[in-house]
């Protein structure tokens, strides 16, 4: 048959290309690692400045956000690539011209700027979360901003960020497929490309690439919602990882039977009930 | 400094014992608070003297809470001035204006001043213990080991010796609260506010809850004002007693004469709703 010939011919193309394919797969696993981490320390960083007292501190915080959220991805590489090295080139004694060459470091760092300011205001938003009565207790007990931040308010603000932040962060797991428009950049996308060529789209974008995205988006999905479900169970709400991941219903301790079917039941289960908790303490707090 | 006014209120029963030279811990002083447009209290007056116990009584809305947060800071006070231990707490006059305090001077008085909420508002990301112990280490700089031996005599002294460990989610809102008020004690505060702070709790534990608060007051000089609905504690506990209305004091007296004898009708009339319900 002329389309089992077909299919053949793609796995034998596949298995050629497949060391190719596996070191662009190591480059979209970096530049996600790097620039998901880089995302997130702005997104910290510049979220905790838009959600402080100061102006002198709201006001930059909240002009980088717009900015970087506003340009797109691809402007912002745009000029990284081949705007920025023209400063070195009118003053070739600038220090870091290897820096603005490494194309590699550029993707992480356009990556990790552009999908920081939206986490940023992920991270904004849920600080104001944190109900008024929990800002209330801190300034009553005389807590100076950072510390109430680092130990009180930001802990609980964790737990409702998470759920934005693994978005974004598998948003930025497609979205660092842009880097292969960067001249020596070979990411996954990259050799799709070039697995097209003696194949089709079908089976290069449409069946290899699609279920390698997959895979790796649930790989990161399946990580946050453990965070989260830690996360909430470290602030009282639902049960620990260990008790989610433990196949064993009687591990559990026997006072919490008559949860423990809810405790074993699917992360959606859990995340229903945590979203219960999180509405009756909002509703606590805006008394 | 405050403008010197005359403390002696008509007849206090066993008075808090006080030299005549030390000035007194809280001291209103012409202080006004607006919402916007709506003036919630104008021209308001009072003072307060050390280990004094006042309560402060009137129909919902009368401004009671607004009062207790503006000494907590948690209201920005919008007209006039209030003295913590002569001390002014958010502004000042200078060459005759009226200015914000240094942020650093308004940190220091606000470390004397503690206070529980009617929700409890206990951190949920931590344990009873760490609730209680993380102000005094971090903020007041105690050693671990003093704040947690103080810590721990104060859940005894709440009645919760056993729940250290536990978290603030687990426990029922009568053990919150009285947590809420070992917290609020392990800093050591000169002055303690409380704001109704067993209306959300069940009828049960009220009872509990007040026991401890008169445990308090019975063994230590603090200064309280006092936000309640519990008439019966009110009169045990307070030196003195202050009805408002509309943002003003109606009447003021020992609780004596203002539960058995009160002068004005709004007073009458209050009292006689309050008590007629319960
Ligand atoms: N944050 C606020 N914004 C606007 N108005 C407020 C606010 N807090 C209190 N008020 C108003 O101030 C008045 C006094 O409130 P409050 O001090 O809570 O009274 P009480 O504790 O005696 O019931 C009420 O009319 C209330 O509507
Ligand atoms: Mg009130």
């Amino acid at each position: 048959m002329d389309w089992l010939e077909e299919q053949r011919q793609h796995l034998q193309a596949l298995s050629d290309f497949s060391d190719r394919l596996i070191d662009g797969l190591l480059t979209t696993i970096q530049l996600t690692l790097l620039g998901g981490a880089l995302a997130f320390v702005v997104a910290v960083a510049l979220g905790l400045m838009a959600g402080a007292p100061s102006l002198w501190l709201r006001g930059p915080a909240r002009v980088l956000i717009e900015f970087f959220r506003g340009i797109s991805l691809l402007v912002l590489l745009f000029w990284m690539v081949y705007v920025l090295p023209l400063f070195w080139m009118a003053n070739p004694d600038l220090p870091g011209e290897g820096l603005v060459r490494n194309t590699f470091l550029i993707g992480v760092v356009a990556l990790g700027i552009n999908y920081g300011a939206y986490g940023a205001e992920a991270v904004r938003a849920s600080l104001t979360t944190v109900s008024q009565g929990q800002w209330e207790a801190t300034t009553a007990l005389s807590m100076s901003w950072p510390h109430k931040m680092r130990r009180i308010i930001f802990p609980q603000a964790w737990a409702l960020m998470l759920p934005s932040l693994a978005n974004l962060w598998v948003h930025l797991l497609k979205g660092s497929a842009i880097v292969y428009i960067l001249p020596g950049v070979n990411d996954f996308t990259f050799e799709l490309n070039n697995l097209r060529r003696p194949t089709d789209i079908w089976f290069s974008h449409a069946l290899v690439g699609l279920v390698t995205y997959f895979v790796l988006a649930l790989i990161l999905t399946i990580f946050m919602q453990a965070l989260e479900a830690r996360a909430k169970h470290k602030l009282g709400r639902g049960p620990s990882l260990k008790e989610i991941l433990s196949p064993d219903p009687p591990a559990i301790a026997p006072d919490a039977a008559s949860s423990s079917t809810a405790t074993l039941s699917t992360e959606k289960g859990s995340q229903a009930r945590g979203e219960t908790d999180a509405s009756q303490t909002t509703g606590g707090g805006a008394r | 400094m405050p403008t010197p006014t005359d403390p002696a209120p008509a007849a206090v029963a066993e008075p808090a014992p006080a030299s005549s030279a030390e000035p007194p811990v809280i001291e209103f002083v012409d202080v006004e608070k607006r919402f916007g447009d709506n003036v919630v209290l104008k021209d308001l007056n009072f003072s307060v003297r050390r280990g004094e116990r006042v309560t402060l009584i009137g129909p919902s809305g009368s401004g009671k809470t607004t009062i207790l947060r503006l000494v907590m800071t948690l209201e920005e006070l919008t007209g006039g001035y209030i003295y913590i231990d002569g001390e002014p707490l958010t502004h000042q006059q200078r060459d005759g204006k009226r200015v914000p305090v240094p942020k650093k001077q308004q940190k220091k008085l606000r470390t004397r001043i503690g206070m529980v909420f009617q929700q409890f508002n206990l951190f949920p990301n931590m344990t009873v213990l760490e609730n209680i112990i993380e102000a005094p280490i971090h903020v007041l700089g105690q050693s671990k080991k003093d704040a947690v031996a103080k810590a721990h005599s104060l859940l005894e002294q709440v009645g919760l010796p056993d729940k250290a460990e536990a978290h603030p989610t687990s426990l029922s809102g009568g053990q919150q609260q009285r947590v809420a008020i070992a917290r609020a004690l392990a800093m050591d505060p000169e002055i303690l506010l409380l704001d109704e702070v067993t209306s959300a709790l069940d009828p049960e534990v009220v009872g509990d809850v007040l026991n401890i608060l008169r445990q308090v007051a019975d063994t230590t000089n603090v200064t309280m004002l006092i936000v309640t609905h519990e008439m019966a504690f009110a009169r045990d506990v307070s030196h003195k007693v202050m009805m408002f209305d509309g943002g003003r004091v109606v009447e003021e007296g020992h609780p004596e004469k203002i539960f058995t004898n009160p002068e004005h009708e709004r007073t009458q009339k209050f009292l006689s709703a309050v008590l007629g319900e319960s």
